[in-house]
């Protein structure tokens, strides 16, 4: 007699089917177009793509994007850090409002984000004359560039800390003012280190964001060479010259970036599960 | 340090969480504050400390008004419900925040607070477990470390909400005896919560029942159980049988049960009974005895009346070979309130 099969236990076959078809799938769609990238960055063999890489031009686009990723990444520690205990340890009017607020940039395209600025302070822009008079340059400058980028990723880490605060509630901090501490000893020594990971995780993937961010930037850069172009930008125009070489090589060393960012977060994972747990 | 409760109002949006409490608590005292759960124990307990401000009435400490005071002006050590110890620091650590976070001359020395860590440690029973995360810990050592850490700062007042709530019945009672240990110990006015009235009746000096926001009786253990003033008490604190009847001339009827009632009105009344107060009597009552149960040096007796009504009955156990069949019972004293 056969023993009682639990419905959650398919037959093996179907189990190596399902895997199989999710590699499968996994392969044609990630893996194959990744090493698509390195194999064509390494077509014409190692010094070529080197060379590209070390192209003054692909150096500053480099530049720039560590650059942006430096001011936007503790900017958004920051926001996300006191938009999160605001959001999630006090009650104040207006809260649902933040928080969809904090929202806004996972559902506006990013090619609008840019524009956004574009319309505020670029030329025919409302603060146009003004910031000329000044002689500030935004749009088309690195301003505009870690702004737009800024706008795109600021939801990351404080989404990413909201639940992880909520459910810590309130006692903790409760217990240390009633022990005589500080709001901001309380925030710094309690709240905190109570997301720690969350944040380290959040932090990831703002990063992640920040350097690999196309659309918006693509609107307020300007594409110009040496100048404004953060490596995105570049791959693109590169790509758009015909050097295809040139193109993979900087869209490799983006990869590699995105692959080091990964291995951290796995890392991270392993060390602390539970840092990231929502996933995205 | 004496604490004075006047009549103290909080709403939650519209729903009256507190209504008029007034409450003294004297110096020194172990004060439990017993209630259903909602009733407002904690709401009460969080006025207290400073953690929520009343809407109306006053909180005295000592003759000095704390109403609006913080809970750190008031020096109260608070024990949360689950504890809430500092997750990423180590026990001695969580020990000594209330005297790390003090600044300039009012900071002890480093030796000193390690003494006085050490010292706190020792009171709870702890020695040796300071260099342990809380997660490394049971339950009942995680309340230990809430207790000694609330205690470092030396409050004025000891605040505990629900302080074995969260604990197995076998810890619960170790860990009741020791605070009133340390409670002895130290001699700190302490209040604590609880919803179960066996524990407030064992711990306590004197219990506050709280129900709906409302204050029904304050007295020793032994008042509120011998003497409750309202129906809810007598419901609530200890076992009781409930009847519901009427009062003609001083006798409380309810179907084939009679009770004595003197002083009270005649009308509509409900009358409660101990277990313990129902004896054998040949004028009383028809009782059926459905099952005895033996639980250690007592028995219980489950029966019903004659109009269907059940009975509960505790007496010693080598009385109850005389529970077999129909018995016929009356009361030693009942308790009757009119309604
Ligand atoms: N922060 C709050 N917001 C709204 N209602 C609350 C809040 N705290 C308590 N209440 C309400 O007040 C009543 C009393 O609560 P509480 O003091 O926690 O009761 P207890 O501790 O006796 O269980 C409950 O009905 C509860 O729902
Ligand atoms: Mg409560």
């Amino acid at each position: 007699m056969a023993a009682p099969r639990l419905s959650t236990e398919d037959p093996a076959w179907a189990k190596a089917l399902i895997i199989t078809l999710v590699l499968v799938f996994l392969g044609l769609v990630l893996v194959l177009p990744l090493a698509a990238v390195f194999a064509e960055a390494l077509r014409k063999g190692l010094q070529p793509a080197l060379d590209a890489i070390a192209n003054p031009d692909a150096i500053a686009a480099v530049k720039l994007t560590l650059l942006t990723a430096a001011i936007t990444v503790p900017f958004n520690v920051v926001f996300g850090l006191c938009a999160a205990w605001a959001v999630a340890k006090h009650e104040f009017p207006g809260k649902s409002l933040l928080i969809t607020l904090i929202d806004l940039p996972f559902s506006v395209s990013p090619v609008v984000a840019g524009l956004i600025y574009v319309l505020v302070f670029g030329l025919q822009g409302w603060f146009g004359d003004h910031l000329v008079d000044n002689g500030v340059r935004i749009i088309f400058a690195v301003p505009g560039i870690v702004l737009a980028t800024i706008f795109v990723t600021f939801p990351f880490i404080a989404r990413e800390l909201i639940p992880l605060m909520q459910e810590q509630g309130t006692s903790e901090e409760e217990a240390a003012v009633s022990m005589g501490a500080s709001g901001l000893y309380t925030f710094w020594r309690v709240t905190t280190p109570n997301v720690r990971w969350g944040l380290l995780y959040g932090v990831l993937l703002c990063n992640a964001r920040a350097m690999g961010e196309f659309g918006a930037v693509s609107v307020v850069s300007g594409h110009i060479r040496g100048l404004t172009n953060t490596m995105p930008l570049h791959v693109e125009i590169l790509y758009n010259e015909y050097d295809f070489v040139g193109a993979f090589a900087v869209a490799a060393l983006l990869c590699l970036l995105a692959i080091v960012t990964l291995v951290l977060k796995t890392a991270l994972e392993v060390a602390q599960p539970g840092a990231g747990r929502r996933g995205h | 340090m004496t604490i004075s409760i006047r009549s103290v109002e909080k709403k939650f949006g519209r729903y009256p969480a507190l209504n008029k409490i007034g409450l003294e608590i004297a110096d020194g005292e172990l004060l439990a504050l017993l209630g259903p759960s909602g009733s407002g124990k904690t709401t009460l307990l969080r006025v207290i400390a400073g953690l929520e401000f009343p809407d109306a009435g006053q909180v005295l400490f000592h003759d000095q008004d704390v109403t609006f005071a913080s809970a750190a002006a008031r020096r109260v050590g608070f024990v949360f419900q689950q504890y809430a110890l500092f997750k990423h620091m180590t026990v001695a650590k969580n020990i000594a925040f209330g005297l790390d976070v003090r600044k300039g001359k009012d900071k002890p020395s480093r030796a000193e607070i390690t003494r006085r860590v050490d010292e706190l440690l020792r009171l709870v029973e702890l020695e040796g477990l300071g260099g342990r995360y809380p997660s490394q810990l049971s339950g009942g050592q995680r309340q230990r470390v809430a207790l000694s850490r609330a205690l470092a700062v030396q409050p004025s007042v000891l605040l505990l909400d629900e302080p074995f709530g969260a604990l197995d019945a076998t810890v619960r009672k170790s860990l009741r005896r020791e605070l009133r240990r340390v409670h002895d110990a130290t001699g700190v006015t302490t209040i604590f919560v609880t919803h179960d009235q066996e524990e407030a009746l064992d711990l306590a000096d004197r219990v506050a029942i709280l129900n709906q926001g409302v204050i029904e009786q304050v007295g020793t253990p032994a008042q509120v159980h011998d003497q409750p003033i309202s129906p809810f008490v007598c419901g609530f604190v200890g076992e009781a049988n409930r009847f519901e009847g009427g009062v003609l001339n001083g006798r409380f009827t309810a179907g084939s049960v009679v009770l004595p009632a003197a002083r009270v009105a005649d009308g509509k009344a409900v009358a409660f009974v101990r277990p313990h107060d129902l004896v054998l009597d040949a004028d009383g009552f028809a009782v059926q005895v459905n099952r005895v149960h033996v639980q250690g040096a007592l028995a219980t007796v489950d029966g019903v009346t004659l109009t269907g009504q059940r009975i509960e009955v505790t007496v010693s156990r080598d009385q109850a070979d005389q529970f077999t069949g129909a018995v016929k019972l009356s009361a030693r004293r009942a308790h009757v309130f009119p309604g």
